[in-house]
């Protein structure tokens, strides 16, 4: 690992790669996640799916299967009059189970509860269903083409509540969603440019695999809710199970144990609803486990077809950019609107651009549901736009490195109308990582390097709160709201309150995702815990320090002098710690001290976005031209993370990222059928990456102190993945002299591209 | 139709009655409480449910609980002696190897059958050995770090 710090020394454990709190747990087998769990009187829950993408349901008999010994319960939507069965935090769209209609193969119809899970499989086979099929649309040019089948017939719900500043523009009746970014002369801009770049992009419908499948217990009892669910958001899922089950949000409780990954394929509600009504039906707790293949048709990443133009003068400075982005979004909302929003945001890089005029709209289709994942948007433009800037680059005869540095904002300069001022230093950024590639050297012959950069307005919404508890021993709990996904938050967010209160390590623990025990957190995603938590916690423990010092003015020194002193206070010279304040002022030997932390869009957090996430990867690649096969020689990641909190933790998120696009660029993708089947609905056809595929990687972390976080960090853990794609084209370019328009970068498309250039070369046809 | 049979998991006895069609995994987790090992594809794809069965590392998912009778079973559950730390396991918490966890009984178990049969891989070999094993988070490269570690700390510990 390469650290380059420009930054304050900050206080211990901070900065310092301390062992993982979960690690033993995890390498032991001991470590408990929601799969591993199970409750007294539990039943098993299985779910007949639609063999159709498209279709009417006109009957649905399951006397057969509840006549099978072992089966308690046989649920579809005709059992559920008494739930409000459509959810979604954006648009409620989606029915927990499907109510009249399927949109998309393999979407949920019925499900049964019995005492075993193979009762449960068995029972499937004998409910009987007839559809009525109607006309499919997998694509988003057939979606939006006249007579096009229509998949929401009644407006859904709009939920702005949770977020969403402008109201959701539907233009047709198949676009879910639509959003914007303007401003500047645009028609001028492009009328003025020496040089206007042109062309269609294509990002695949990818899948985040997460390798725990999607996995809840609901259990009813005392009037209220208990969930167990394998998700990131706890707070936002026990919002629509309140919803649904017209429930107080103080009835219900949603507990995450371990997650076996997330990247945003576990961010907001999947099947905890749906779990939650069989166990209200079946009376017993009930555990839903769906398999891998039952995930992908879960929730997937937003496919995209992206149209760019950029305007450039002749020294390589940006005009102008124009983008129309159709996202593939499958049969419901989820997330998609938002990372609409983001792809719109993103597009436009890290650059300086006079003007700007971006539409990206998500559009129904007959495919399983899309929503966040990892980089959010950011990918789909950035793989469209940074490949143009390397268009530009070679057609005006200026390095690729150096149209990059004449365009990106300087630190402090805002990239458009009121947002927060840049966080980060990006020349810096791109020089290090040019140094890495040993960029001013030549390029051995048959390969090609690329440096891409990217920038995301992440961090979400700034609503997060901490308690920080300190006991009669000075020991020190900590509750927030932030899931562990297998990011180290649990241990990162531990550093925090250990520097915050003069602790060690060991002194401190941490409660997290549980909505009654743990105080409230909106979302863990958009790389925010470590910068929102962080100051929450940060927050929380000022409140607990300044109570304490309160109560050893009152009873340690009699309402005299007291001065702060590292882990405790100074009365007449003797030291107290905080242990001995709590026991002091409660007069025992019990009692604690309660500080709160409350961060919400004030003071620091009054601009938007919370913070800048920044990707810079470069990369180097040769292309075996018989094949198509490209190989990626080496990998660099700058990772602009202001302070490092735990400097492994954050370059594992880089490498993993950096993977993760990687897989994408060169593998990944679901493929759809026009007919709407999914052709590649497992691990054997959906190829991620494998140990043997990993390139010799370079992760450098770049710590300059300058994000609105504690000690100055700033979010990491997505930035890595979202220039990976347009790395690797660029790259190949440079190697072989072909431009890659679609991801992923299959041996195929990549051998047609170079038969399109040679086209006398033997093999054609 | 059930079968008594005994399992020998992580050198203990566990008498077990069993239908034929049940999976070892389903046995281990289900039955004996062993929770380590995960249910991840449930089809020889992930890795994630892999044990040692007489010292070779085998997805207990696509294998019939009533084969491992007679035999020894390894999981991950086993590899530490009482609170010491396996090699493997110490080397997978220095070296970034573990994020969350869900791959990482099943790395271990592999990466143990890897290295008795290979005490000195190179790094092509330890990639080689781990690629029937998936890992979403970590992008390998703790996990390959921390197997070269470990290779090195258990040849001087010989």
């Amino acid at each position: 690992m390469r650290r380059v710090t420009t930054r304050a020394t900050p206080p211990s454990p901070i900065g310092e790669s301390v062992p993982r709190r979960d690690g033993i747990a995890k390498v032991t087998g001991a470590a408990r996640f929601t799969s591993d769990l199970s409750v007294p009187g539990m039943a098993w829950a299985k779910i007949l799916r639609s063999p159709y993408p498209h279709a009417r349901i006109s009957s649905i008999d399951t006397a057969a299967a509840l006549a099978l010994p072992g089966v308690i319960a046989a649920v579809s939507a005709a059992d559920l009059a008494d739930v409000e069965l459509y959810y979604g935090h954006a648009l409620a769209d989606h029915p927990l189970i499907a109510h009249g209609v399927v949109r998309y193969g393999g979407e949920p119809v019925v499900g049964i509860v019995a005492e075993d899970p193979a009762t449960a499989e068995e029972a499937l086979a004998l409910v009987s269903v007839e559809y009525d099929p109607l006309p499919v649309v997998t694509t988003v040019e057939a979606a939006l083409a006249p007579g096009a089948p229509i998949l929401h017939e009644r407006e859904a719900e709009q939920r702005p509540q949770r977020g969403f500043e402008e109201a959701i523009e539907r233009d047709h009746p198949n676009v879910c969603s639509s959003s914007t970014q303007r401003w500047g002369d645009i028609d001028a801009a492009f009328a003025g440019a020496d040089l206007v770049v042109e062309g269609d992009f294509r990002y695949p419908i990818s899948y985040a695999y997460a390798m725990e499948p999607y996995t809840a217990i609901a259990h009813w009892s005392d009037g209220g809710l208990t969930v167990w669910s394998s998700c990131q958001h706890p707070f936002m899922v026990r919002d629509d199970l309140a919803r649904c089950f017209h429930l107080p949000l103080s009835a219900v409780r949603v507990i995450v144990p371990y997650v076996g990954g997330g990247y945003g394929s576990k961010s907001y509600t999947k099947i905890e609803p749906l779990t939650a009504a069989l166990a209200l039906r079946a009376d017993r707790p009930v555990k839903l486990a769906l398999s891998i293949e039952e995930s992908i048709l879960t929730t997937r990443g937003d496919g995209a077809v992206v149209h760019i133009a950029s305007a450039f003068d002749g020294d390589g400075r940006l005009r102008g950019r124009r983008a129309e982005i159709l996202l593939n979004t499958g049969a419901y909302a989820e997330n998609s609107p938002l990372v609409g929003r983001k792809a719109a945001n993103r597009i436009c890089g890290p650059y300086r651009i006079p003007a700007v005029d971006v539409t990206c709209r998500a559009i129904y289709t007959n495919t399983s549901p899309a929503s966040s994942f990892r980089g959010f948007g950011a990918p789909q433009g950035i793989f469209a736009g940074e490949s143009q800037m390397d268009e530009a680059a070679e057609r005006l005869g200026i390095d690729p490195l150096e149209i990059r540095r004449r365009n990106v904002v300087r630190p402090g300069e805002a990239l458009w109308s009121k947002a927060r001022g840049m966080d980060a230093d990006l020349d810096a950024d791109l020089l290090l990582a040019a140094d890495a590639l040993a960029w001013d050297t030549p390029a051995r012959p048959g390969r090609g390097r690329a440096i891409c950069i990217s920038a995301s307005d992440a961090g979400s919404e700034p609503v997060t709160t901490s308690l920080l508890r300190v006991h009669a021993d000075g020991s020190v709990t900590v509750t927030v709201g932030s899931t562990e996904i297998g990011q180290g938050s649990s241990t990162v967010l531990a550093q925090i309150a250990a520097a915050e209160m003069d602790l060690p390590l060991d002194r401190v623990h941490l409660l997290q995702s549980d909505t009654t025990a743990a105080s409230y957190d909106r979302s863990t995603g958009a790389s925010r815990t470590t910068t929102l938590v962080g100051l929450a916690i940060q927050a929380a423990a000022r409140d607990a320090r300044s109570q304490l010092l309160e109560w050893a003015r009152d009873a340690l020194a009699g309402g005299g002098t007291v001065e702060p002193a590292k882990g405790g206070v100074l009365v007449a010279g003797v030291h107290h710690d905080w242990g001995a304040i709590v026991r002091a002022w409660f007069a025992g030997a019990g009692g604690e001290v309660v500080g709160r932390g409350y961060l919400r869009r004030a003071g620091s957090m009054t601009a938007m976005p919370p913070f800048w996430e920044i990707g810079c990867v470069g990369a180097e690649v040769s292309v075996d031209e018989e094949t198509g096969q490209i190989r990626v020689e080496r990998l660099v990641t700058v990772g602009d993370v202001g302070c490092a909190i735990n400097p492994q933790l954050v370059e594992s998120q880089d490498v993993g990222a950096a993977i993760m696009g990687l897989g994408i660029a060169l593998s990944e993708e679901l493929v759809y059928t026009p007919e709407g089947s999914l052709l590649n609905g497992n691990l054997v056809e959906y190829r991620v990456p494998r140990a043997s595929d990993i390139p010799p990687f370079t992760a450098i972390l770049a710590e300059r102190g300058d994000g609105v976080g504690v000690y100055g960090a700033k979010g990491g853990g997505e930035g890595a993945l979202n220039p990976v794609a347009a790395a690797v084209a660029n790259a190949v370019r440079r190697a072989t002299g072909i431009r890659l328009h679609e991801a992923p970068f299959t041996p195929e498309r990549v051998w047609r591209a170079l038969r399109e250039r040679d086209p006398g070369r033997e093999g054609d046809g | 139709m059930r079968y008594l049979v005994t399992l020998q998991v992580n050198r203990t006895s566990y008498p077990v009655e069993l239908e034929v069609g049940r999976t070892l995994l389903s046995v281990l987790r289900g039955e004996l409480g062993l929770t380590g090992s995960k249910e991840g594809c449930d089809d020889s794809e992930c890795g994630a449910c892999m044990v040692l069965i007489d010292g070779r590392p085998v997805n207990s998912c696509s294998y019939l609980a009533l084969q491992a009778a007679g035999r020894q079973i390894t999981t991950v559950e086993g590899l530490a002696s009482g609170t010491k730390l396996h090699p493997l396991q110490q080397a997978f918490l220095e070296h970034g190897a573990v994020q969350c966890g869900f791959c990482t009984p099943g790395m271990l178990i592999s990466a143990t059958a890897l290295l008795a049969a290979n005490p000195d891989p190179t790094e092509d070999e330890i990639r080689a050995g781990l690629s029937g094993n998936l890992c979403r988070c970590t992008g390998y490269v703790g996990i390959v770090a921390a197997v070269r570690s470990a290779a090195a700390e258990l040849a001087n510990a010989d």
